[in-house]
């Protein structure tokens, strides 16, 4: 397909460019900024009866950032990658967690548009897409002049709406490993109605396990309740060699969330979202324990 | 770059068709569709996602056209609303919308129908789960999604549709929506669709502060910096400026002077060319304020020595109503049960899915308003009077309405662009976005409600005692409506020998709060439910026993002292409950024998609802005219909603003429042509319009057989422009063209005016104040998440006597969008100025959280009513809530004091019971 390019300037609106390669993409973002659009679904939301008069690059037509791919030892998501298209990828048990967040994201309609980088980019604490990356042991793969450069998904978000990319780079994937034979993982959200919610709190879970059925690896990872989705650290070593027999909610206790920081806001007090982030784990890792 | 640079624009297919648009590639596909391209069946509730009105097909998979770059459409194939009837498959599901009525004001259906084309694309006879999880993303006010789902399963079936129903058979029939299809093509046109190409547009800037005082600048800059700029209208420039709905009230300000009263109050209007008003930064309109501390809620505003919100109203304090009867002290001193609780309810939002908009132009020296409305003749005369010209010289034209349920009662759009098109000359058209429509618009009264009751030994009440307080924002609007509505239904639908209720309006700088489903009733109900329930609980009844012992019947005096006459079905409709109270009171038992986290519970409310203006008059004019052509018009007054009046006063005025509908023709509510039929508000326009629409079709009927010397028992029949009547004595033929037209271009015409007999109430509250009221029992079997506090709504069942059913699938249509819209009041709604101006932060039920709903229809015959009818509208929603609560109670042990029930609080409260569930 045709690049698209209307790069006179009529009118109050902004530039927009809709390169197909990649090369192209990252040579604009050196020559001067520009807003960078994947789904849209965060971008407009946000410029609600504005004008948009920023330069946009809008990345939806590089066929090298969409999709899945087996890639060894990882998969390789492309930024674009729609949450439908990751939906219905065939992809290990663990990634459950990743499709049932998936299947959360709004309504079919932004499920449709909207993009697993985008997702990552916005940093929204409340983003359904952080706490099963992170259970997944995801990195972020960015890409500037210089070339790629990864680094774990921990340390690519910093804080709500900041992310550890420079003006002139662009999030080019997700890169997550393999997981052992038996895995299994699994997503909760909880929200205070059935579609098109913000989480009050979602959890997501992804355990391996030896033939005996012992926990031989766990992450488990909470949103909405910090700034930034949280690993479960000290859960998670309290999960390593569990029997799954028994179902593992029960290893859950209080102080696995003592280092969190829920606020009060609109949707749900801190204390019902330390409350709650305990009852949603717990649900969580029976779940996972089943499926396993 | 290797890239291929391309011809300016984007080329797309579009309904099957390559067309190449201009608009730069970041411009939103639906603002292409709809002002580029001029399709506006493409809807536009909010800009955010929220909604889902902007639905369309790209390549077959539905996404939000507000959030799709019109560059990501390139060489792709884009279908909308107008494209849909062109494929069989798709055809066959906007037969099966129009069957199901899973339309009511149309405003989602293009959304709705474009979502489930995704779906039923993949999957013909899609399962129920499916299509929710397709539907999920578009929201519907008004359906209950219950119909709306029901025709999605549906659409693989090919159905004839029932036939129209024959002359004289129309009133009480199912008969379709004849407004119907253009909700279903795309071609019916909202408040935003018909703007002429070349309006000038108008941009309300908005006070961001709850109160201040504020100075405008120096507009020059503004004026140099934007040098398309037409018009910048401030307070100085409206001749009247005040207004509000009683004719003695007249304080909200089209354009705040000096100081603003709550966040969202219009300041200022920019008028200019679209692009030019829209580019225009907040921060360079030269507005200073000087912030003032706001007074927020109405403790706050009754403390002594609180600030004024309005100069002139001390003690913050609006006006009163109330109904004293008997001694209620003596009363409650014998009695063997007594009550007593107090209730809080928060701000609600409408979240009508269609914002306000409009547009205006001036004819010489008249004015002519296209705009989406609830009241043409309200606003006809409300803006006559800002604009201080008579109201002959105002022409109001409703377009279709996408959802009203009372917020479009007051003003929004109207006086604005009435003013700036009076000035300019030319056209004016101003659309809200969602944030500013949720800021300025009216809200349900947050209410604190204080209720005692008492009960004798046999659970028969002796004594009620309620004292409603009620914020009203920084306006009257129509807190005054609520205040004396109150009162009179406070009790419950309940024989109560000793009363005394009183319902207090108190001014804030909160949101101005106006007229919602129900004028503060339901508010009311969840007191006086709770009271019901308490007083079962203390004398261990049942509870839907306790309510039928105590339910009005006819020849009951109420605490008005007004004896009913007729009509009263309310012991009827909590029979029709009765049994499956019982099973579900087994089978929550049952469930909860073995639920670890979850209970199960059931619960009832009933209601009572004055229909029409309380103990005020407030007629309802129709006409009727048969054309030189054989058709028959009928001027109707009343605005469509999606309520359904359109095709239900065409149902009563085809059996009073004694033609078929197919005979007819309509006009919705233009005031130059119709009558006034009042407000589509407080549930008459079935009682009162329809009484008058009877009376004009009857007027009709006789003047013909008078022109042809007729006499009763006649038939009616139009051949062409032959009218054929056929009495005793044999045919009579008249060629109509042969008679002389009247200015309507009608041969021969008919009127009706109907007013219901109601009398003011005395200082007691003592007299008529409605002529009929309606009456329903609901009962709700919900499941609570005891851990988290979440409620899953199960089932409701839904008794409501309406009189007569003018058309049973539009009341049960009522119905349902009544129990979604108080199941959101009950568990989920709560408006917070600043914090909930979109439809992400401020939640309505989406299709996944309704409960399945089965109706039951009790026809206690209204002998008043046309037909026998009474209404529907508000009493719809009225007892849902307490129907919720009282569930909740019973399945959590838990007595609920305030709404919304969100999941933190209900934890909150189980968490603090004394006795672990
Ligand atoms: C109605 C609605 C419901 C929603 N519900 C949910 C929900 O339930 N859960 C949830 O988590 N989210 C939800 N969202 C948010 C949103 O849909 C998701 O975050 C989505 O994944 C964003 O992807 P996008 O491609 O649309 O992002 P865009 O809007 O295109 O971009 C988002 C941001 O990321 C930047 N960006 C995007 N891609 C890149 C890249 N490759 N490199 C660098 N920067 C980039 C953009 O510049 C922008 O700042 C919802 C949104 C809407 C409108
Ligand atoms: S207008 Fe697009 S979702 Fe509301
Ligand atoms: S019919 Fe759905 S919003 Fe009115």
């Amino acid at each position: 397909m045709a690049g698209f390019d209307n790069e006179k300037r009529t009118g109050p609106m902004g530039l927009y460019l809709r390169p197909t390669e990649l090369s192209s993409a990252i040579a604009e973002l050196a020559a001067r900024p520009r807003t960078i659009v994947a789904g849209g679904t965060d971008f407009y939301p946000a410029r609600v009866g504005r004008t948009i008069d920023v330069d946009i690059l809008d990345i939806t037509a590089i066929a090298a950032l969409r999709g899945i791919r087996d890639e060894g030892d990882h998969f390789r998501i492309g930024a674009t990658t729609s949450w439908s298209e990751i939906l219905t990828a065939p992809l290990p048990p663990c990634f459950d967690a990743l499709k049932l967040a998936a299947r959360e994201v709004g309504g079919q309609q932004i499920q449709n548009a909207g993009t697993i980088c985008g997702n990552l980019c916005n940093a929204s604490p409340a983003a359904d897409g952080v706490p099963p990356l992170l259970a997944l042991g995801a990195a972020v793969e960015v890409q500037g002049t210089a070339g790629p450069r990864t680094m774990p998904l921990d340390a690519f978000i910093l804080g709500p709406r900041r992310v550890r990319r420079a003006v002139d780079e662009l999030v080019t994937a997700v890169l997550v490993p393999k997981p052992a034979a038996r895995n299994a993982g699994h997503f909760l959200k909880l929200g205070a109605r059935r579609y098109l919610v913000i989480s009050i709190v979602m959890a997501a879970a992804c355990l391996e396990a030896d033939a005996a059925g012992v926990v031989t690896r766990a992450r488990v990872a909470i949103g909405a309740c910090s700034p930034v989705a949280q690993r479960l650290e000290a859960l998670e070593e309290a999960l390593l060699g569990k029997d799954i027999g028994g179902g593992l909610g029960s290893v859950v206790t209080p102080d696995h969330f003592v280092h969190l920081t829920p606020i009060d806001d609109v949707r749900a007090t801190r204390a019902y979202r330390l409350e709650a982030a305990a009852t949603v784990v717990s649900r969580l890792l029976d779940e996972v324990a089943g499926r396993l | 770059m290797n890239d291929i640079p391309t011809l300016p624009g984007t080329l797309l297919t579009l309904n099957g068709r390559e067309v190449r648009v201009t608009a730069p590639g970041i411009t939103r596909l639906a603002d292409v569709l709809r002002d580029e391209l001029g399709l506006t069946g493409t809807k536009i509730g909010c800009n955010a996602g929220d909604c889902g009105a902007c639905t369309v097909l790209v390549d077959n998979r539905q996404v939000c056209a507000c959030l799709t770059p019109v560059g990501q459409v390139a060489g792709r194939e884009v279908t909308t609303v107008e494209g849909l009837a062109e494929q069989p498959v798709f055809a066959k599901l906007q037969a099966a919308f129009h069957r199901h009525l899973a339309t009511q004001c149309g405003i989602c259906t293009p959304g709705m129908l474009m979502a489930a084309a995704d779906l039923l694309a993949r999957d013909s006879t899609p399962d129920q789960s499916s299509v929710e999880d397709a539907l999920g993303g578009v929201l519907c006010r008004c359906t209950g999604y219950q119909n709306i789902v029901a025709a999605v399963m549906d659409a693989s079936r090919d159905v004839e549709a029932p036939a129209a129903p024959e002359a004289g058979q129309a009133l009480g029939a199912r008969a379709l929506k004849v407004d119907g299809p253009e909700r279903l093509n795309g071609r019916a046109r909202f408040g935003a669709d018909g703007i002429p190409p070349d309006a000038s547009w108008l941009r309300v800037i908005r006070s961001p502060h709850a109160r201040a005082r504020f100075r405008i600048g120096d507009l020059e800059p503004l004026r140099r910096a934007h040098p398309g700029l037409e018009l910048v209208l401030t307070a100085a420039d409206v001749p009247k400026n005040g207004y509000g709905i009683y004719p003695d009230i007249k304080d909200q300000p089209v354009l705040a002077q000096s100081v603003v009263r709550f966040r969202g109050e219009a300041v200022l209007a920019l008028v200019g060319p679209r692009a030019v008003v829209e580019r225009i930064a907040e921060d360079d309109i030269p507005v200073r304020y000087e912030l003032e501390s706001p007074v927020i809620g109405t403790e706050a505003a009754m403390q002594a020595g609180a600030s004024l919100v309005q100069s002139d109203k001390p003690g913050n304090f609006l006006v009163q109503g109330r109904v004293s009867t008997g001694d209620v002290a003596a009363a409650l001193a014998d009695c063997t049960a007594v009550a007593h609780g107090t209730f809080d309810t928060a701000f609600v939002e409408h979240a009508y899915i269609e914002p306000e908009a409009g547009y205006a132009r001036r004819v010489d020296d008249r004015i002519e308003i296209f705009a989406t409305t609830q009241t043409p003749y309200m606003d006809r005369d409300e803006v006559a009077s800002i604009l201080r010209i008579d109201p002959t010289q105002v022409r109001i034209v409703p377009t279709a309405c996408g959802g009203g349920f009372g917020g479009k009662l007051d003003l929004s759009v109207q006086p604005l662009i009435a003013l700036a098109a009076w000035k300019t000359g030319r056209t004016v058209a101003c659309v809200y976005s969602r944030p500013e429509s949720m800021m300025a618009s009216t809200k349900r009264h947050p209410a604190h409600i204080e209720a005692r009751f008492g009960a004798d030994a046999k659970g028969k009440l002796q004594a009620a005692v309620v004292d409603a307080i009620f914020n009203t924002g920084a306006y009257a609007s129509w807190g005054p409506t609520v205040a004396n509505r109150v009162p009179v239904h406070a009790m419950g639908p309940y024989y109560v020998p000793n009363v005394a209720t009183l319902g207090r309006a108190y001014l804030t700088n909160e949101p101005v709060a106006g007229a919602f489903r129900g004028f503060g009733v339901p508010q009311a109900a969840i007191a006086h439910e709770t009271m019901m329930d308490d007083l079962a609980e203390r004398l261990g009844m049942d509870r839907l026993v306790i309510r039928r012992r105590n339910a009005l019947r006819v020849g009951n005096v109420t605490a008005t002292g007004q004896k009913l006459e007729a009509s009263c079905g309310l012991v009827a409709c909590i029979d029709a409950l009765a049994k499956k109270w019982k099973a579900a009171l087994d089978a929550a038992t049952e469930f909860n024998a073995t639920a670890t986290r979850t209970r199960r519970g059931v619960g009832i409310g009933c209601m009572w609802y004055g229909i029409g203006n309380t103990a005020l008059s407030n007629p309802s004019a129709m006409r009727v005219g048969l054309g030189r052509d054989g058709v028959v018009t009928f001027y109707n007054g009343c605005a469509d909603i999606g309520q359904g009046t359109t095709t239900t006063m065409l149902q009563v005025v085809a059996d009073a003429v004694g033609l078929p509908m197919s005979a007819f023709r309509y006009v919705m509510g233009d005031t130059d042509l119709t009558l006034d039929a009042g407000k589509s508000s407080a549930s008459r326009q079935a009682f009162v319009s329809g009484k008058a629409s009877e009376l004009a079709g009857r007027d009709l009927r006789a003047n013909i057989l008078a022109l042809v010397g007729a006499t009763e028992p006649a038939k009616l029949s139009l051949e062409g422009w032959r009218l054929r009547v056929t009495d005793e004595q044999g045919d009579h033929v008249v060629d109509l063209t042969t008679l002389d037209p009247n200015s309507h271009g009608d041969v021969v015409e008919g009127t009706g005016r109907f007013d219901p007999p109601t009398t003011p109430l005395d200082e007691n509250g003592q007299g008529t104040p409605y002529a009929t009221y309606a009456f329903a029992a609901q009962m709700a079997e919900v499941e609570v998440d005891l851990e988290l506090g979440t409620t899953k709504v199960l089932r409701v069942i839904a008794a409501h006597d309406v009189g007569r059913a003018l058309n049973p699938q539009q009341v049960e249509g009522q119905i349902h969008g009544g129990i979604a819209q108080g199941l959101g009041l009950a568990l989920m709604e709560e408006y917070l100025a600043g914090k909930t101006e979109n439809l992400h932060d401020y939640l309505i039920p989406t299709v996944g959280d309704m409960p399945e709903i089965e109706t039951i229809l009790i026809e206690d015959r209204e002998p008043l009513g046309p037909g026998g009818a009474k209404g529907v509208g508000e009493p719809a929603l009225i007892p849902t809530p307490p129907a919720i609560l009282g569930a909740i109670r019973h399945a959590t042990g838990v007595r609920i004091t305030a709404v919304p029930v969100l999941p933190h609080r209900l934890r909150a409260a189980i968490a603090a019971k004394p006795t672990k569930v």
